[in-house]
């Protein structure tokens, strides 16, 4: 398949005097195949926003390549920038102006037919309220906006960073059959969001970043089988030896995540290894069944982000990945 | 040129130019009106009846006079030796008529040659404030709202856009500035002309008030591209007025108050209006009275004379390293 965006060994420092040096991107690759609709996921502060900043040249990343449609950017950006619609963060626009007004701009500005103001105004479902001030719209309404803005130019490449942010139920329903629809008709959607289920049901592809580097990559289905493999859920008849068999357990080196009335454990081979070791204890198991991960838990294992009783982790307490050449695939995500 | 055009739009869309032009326009309009209002043609009418003033004036001078040598002459008679009177009654003597001139008691008229010169530094004034508030606010509010940003997402050439931006401020600004001059002109002949007189217009009159207008007119776009340059450097409106304001007070008050404590000469040459002002009427003279040269008319204070060329070399000083540092902070800095 041919790639519409390949990002190798990007890198994006930021240096304080108080704070020292961060790398906000350290190494990270990514690969979007044309056509698909590719997740794109991480923690707060992981580099989610960086990344796509620097593929757009709003950030000079600090090292690294990219290319979009097949184009060095940020060197050959003007050349494939109509081709590329993009909202990055929250959407904000003039206030005072009208959502025509806005869109018809942005046509003007990039030389889009005017039609097309028309078309996109329907296609998010701001058409009867778009000579309206954008001051009086909701949340979810500004983001349909930003929506409409980036579908404006026709393109070949969609950005979208949290587009389903302040939508209600139907909006976001909505917005999951826009993208399917512009995926069947050619386009390429790459997708940045905290909505896993969301991911997990309209992408094809995913990546997953923690603290600037590439965690985990590939189809859906096989980042899950990938992650889900080893995990299973373990009751006991008594409810109080939660807290022993978790210590005995975390002992014999499995990961364990507690649960109120179970408990989690990744890594497991054969599941005769912890009830043996249960017993020995003289703790007993009531339930054992292998658990097939949905993408949430995924993403939290990978990025080592979910949260533990009695805690509040900080935003950039997320999984130290394997540092670039121990083990990393590296190249253009391939 | 759509880029260039989309700019334009944006910029007669915004609620703030709109409402700046009219502020701006109104103020102008209310000084016209005042102008009409506080003059009128002088006729046969007006001249006899400024005659019959005088005369009026005259005579209650003169009977004021001979009662004051009465009294005066009265006094020494009873050998009064106070200082309300001369020693000499006889130096009490009345005006002469050409002491009360009709002309001091004509109403006031207006004389285009004489007084439009000073009005256009007004509107020179007036229009430089508000290309500097629109222009500041002009991408301000780009890089407030977000727009700079979008924008930089359709035509990823930074400097490009930047500059494309600062040429439809700039060109809007000049409709609005010739469109005003050509009112103020306007306006003021027929002021003139019903309240005044146009007497004494030759070519050499017409083109210095051309020259004087041209001159408001690049000050207000200066103005503007300062703005804009400083917007644009901070990323926000509050930068250029901020800053403004903060060499208004610190660098002029401040400034100002400090030079005279340490009896500096020629405060006004550091003071920025003192340049505009020499930019709008050609020239301005400082005058110390600290320092007399004497001369046959007594003390002459030393002056010094600022050009408009002076004035022209801080303003092309300002506006390259506003605009370049703006350019330079485009092309080089992060946009988040």
């Amino acid at each position: 398949m041919t790639a519409v965006l390949e990002i190798e060994g990007l890198q994006k420092s930021y240096r304080s005097r108080r704070r020292g040096t961060r790398n906000a991107l350290d190494g990270f690759d990514m690969r979007v195949e044309a056509g698909q609709v590719h997740g794109f996921l991480g923690p707060n502060g992981s580099g989610k926003t960086t990344t796509l900043r620097t593929l757009l040249g709003l950030i000079r990343p600090d090292g690294g390549r990219m290319r979009l449609l097949g184009h060095e950017v940020p060197a050959d950006l003007s050349a494939v920038a109509g081709q590329v619609g993009a909202i990055v963060e929250s959407p904000q626009f003039f206030p005072h102006f009208t959502a025509r007004d806005t869109l018809s701009l942005l046509a003007t500005a990039g030389q889009v037919r005017s039609t097309r103001i028309d078309e996109v105004l329907e296609l998010v479902g701001l058409r009867d309220r778009s000579r309206e001030r954008v001051k009086t719209y909701s949340l979810g309404m500004k983001q349909r906006l930003a929506v409409a803005s980036a579908l404006l130019k026709e393109p070949r490449l969609l950005i979208l960073d949290e587009p389903a942010n302040g939508l209600d139920p139907g909006g976001i329903r909505e917005m999951r059959t826009l993208v399917r629809n512009l995926a069947e008709a050619g386009t390429t959607v790459l997708l940045s969001s905290h909505i896993l289920a969301e991911i997990q049901l309209i992408c094809d592809s995913v990546t997953i970043i923690s603290l600037g580097r590439r965690v985990a990559f590939g189809p859906v289905e096989k980042v899950l089988a990938t992650h889900s493999a080893g995990t299973v859920r373990v009751r006991l008849e008594v409810v109080a030896d939660l807290p022993a068999a978790s210590e005995a357990l975390t002992r014999a080196g499995f990961r364990v995540t507690r649960e109120p009335d179970h408990l989690l454990l990744a890594g497991v081979e054969q599941a005769a290894m912890v009830t043996r070791l249960l017993a020995g204890q003289g703790l007993y198991v009531s339930e054992l069944v292998w658990v097939e991960a949905d993408l949430e838990s995924v993403f939290l294992e990978l990025t080592a982000t979910a949260p533990a009783p009695g805690q509040s982790r900080q935003v950039d307490q997320s999984a130290r990945p394997t540092p670039v050449g121990q083990g990393s695939t590296g190249g253009w995500g391939a | 040129m759509s880029l260039y055009r989309a700019e334009l739009r944006r910029l007669v869309l915004r609620r703030l130019t709109r409402w700046a032009t009219v502020l701006g326009l109104a103020v102008l309009a209310t000084v016209a009106v005042g102008v009409f209002l506080s003059n009128q043609k002088i006729d046969d009418a007006a001249w006899a009846k400024a005659e019959v003033a005088a005369e009026q004036d005259w005579q209650q001078q003169v009977r004021q006079t001979e009662e004051f040598r009465a009294e005066c002459e009265q006094a020494a008679a009873q050998g009064d030796q106070s200082d309300r009177f001369p020693p000499d009654c006889s130096h009490i003597s009345p005006p002469p008529p050409d002491a009360f001139p009709a002309e001091q008691y004509l109403p006031s008229t207006f004389e285009f040659r004489a007084s439009f010169g000073q009005t256009l530094t007004a509107v020179g004034a007036i229009l430089a404030l508000v290309g500097f508030v629109v222009g500041s606010s002009f991408v301000g509010a780009e890089w407030n709202t977000g727009g700079m940003m979008t924008m930089l997402l359709w035509r990823p050439k930074r400097v490009t856009v930047l500059l494309t931006k600062l040429a439809a401020l700039l060109t809007g600004l000049l409709a609005l500035a010739v469109t005003t001059m050509l009112l103020w002109f306007g306006s003021f002949w027929l002021i003139a002309t019903t309240r005044g007189s146009t007497e004494g217009m030759t070519a050499g009159a017409w083109q210095s008030f051309a020259l004087t207008g041209l001159r408001g007119t690049v000050l207000a776009l200066v103005a503007a591209a300062l703005g804009f340059g400083l917007a644009s450097l901070g990323r926000h409106t509050a930068m250029a007025l901020g800053g403004a304001v903060g060499v208004t007070v610190v660098g002029q008050f401040g400034l100002g108050v400090l030079l005279s404590l340490t009896g500096a000469k020629f405060i006004g040459a550091w003071m920025l209006p003192t340049y505009v002002q020499a930019w709008v009427e050609k020239e301005v003279v400082l005058r110390d009275f600290q320092v007399c040269r004497v001369s046959p008319y007594g003390c002459e204070p030393e002056t010094l004379t600022l050009t408009w060329q002076h004035s022209s070399g801080l303003l092309v000083a300002g506006l390259v390293l506003v605009l370049g540092g703006a350019c330079w902070a485009m092309r080089r800095r992060d946009i988040s």
